[in-house]
């Protein structure tokens, strides 16, 4: 209970804070911007997983982490290759750094708990990360975004976040 | 080195023969930005089902019913060859949003 709270929470938490543009009085975020959003987006799952890959003991979990370890760093691959196709350089924003900085928190609050109750902290904040994630995308960063090749990475992104959402809702059942 | 085989043995029945219709045929499914296409493909007994992934994901083809569990690696083809006759839904166990179904007719 308190973890479906506190994951719950923290989906809103992120929610709003990728729904927030970047830039102040309300401005829509750049392209520039949302690139550096949707890599860090990536990274900090990167980091969530390989934190999981060294905990846990549950095979589930561990397939799914080094599942999430291959798709995000394919992802975030195809998405350097584009900024630099397009000669684009991300750009920190606020976005990022709140991102950063409750995915920091969530690392050190994870890091403090092991066995069943890290796989189901790990799994439950994956859910509802990548929920914050595919909502942010649909209402803000695909409709901000102006390239369209950018455009369209974010769109195959959003079907892959997507598919992350339900193989988690899948590994969580599993997870008591 | 076996798929070299597999292919001179089915090079061997095509061309010993008569009828094109009996002949094993290959069905290509591809998966691009996520989607199995086609989503719904026919084939026989006895016919090859090649999946071609151009994805840079890692997918699988994987039966609900358990008939078959393909893993396709990024930019790779898998094949399998269809035993049994029926309709299979499959999935991918990475991104299971992505469904398709395979009818397969007896030979």
């Amino acid at each position: 209970m308190m973890f479906k709270m506190s994951a719950a929470l923290a989906a809103m938490c992120l929610a709003s804070t990728l729904a927030t543009p970047a830039s102040a009085q309300g401005a829509k975020p750049t392209d520039p911007q949302i690139a550096h959003i949707a890599y860090t987006a990536g990274l900090i799952d990167i980091a969530a997983a390989k934190q999981a890959i060294a905990k846990t003991k549950d095979k589930d979990v561990k397939a799914f982490a080094e599942d999430m370890v291959r798709d995000h760093e394919a992802v975030n691959k195809q998405a350097l290759d584009l900024v630099k196709k397009l000669k684009v350089t991300p750009e920190d924003n606020d976005t990022s750094k709140t991102l950063n900085k409750n995915a920091s928190d969530k690392l050190a609050e994870l890091a403090k708990l092991s066995g069943a109750a890290f796989d189901k902290g790990y799994i439950d904040n994956e859910v509802a990360y990548h929920k914050a994630v595919d909502s942010a995308l649909e209402t803000t960063l695909i409709p901000s975004a102006t390239n369209a090749e950018l455009k369209s990475l974010l769109q195959t992104g959003l079907k892959i976040f997507q598919g992350h959402e339900q193989h988690a809702e899948h590994v969580a059942m599993t997870v008591k | 080195m076996r798929r070299t085989q597999v292919w001179i043995l089915l090079l061997a029945a095509g061309l010993s023969c008569r009828s094109p219709a009996a002949r094993a045929e290959t069905i290509e499914i591809t998966i691009q930005n996520l989607v199995f296409a086609p989503t719904d493909a026919r084939a026989k007994v006895g016919d090859t089902v090649t999946w071609i992934n151009k994805d840079v994901l890692a997918h699988t083809a994987t039966a609900r019913n358990g008939d078959f569990d393909v893993t396709i690696a990024p930019g790779k083809t898998a094949t399998r060859v269809i035993k049994k006759a029926g309709d299979v839904e499959y999935y991918c166990r990475f991104h299971p949003n992505m469904v398709a179904r395979l009818s397969a007719s007896p030979d």
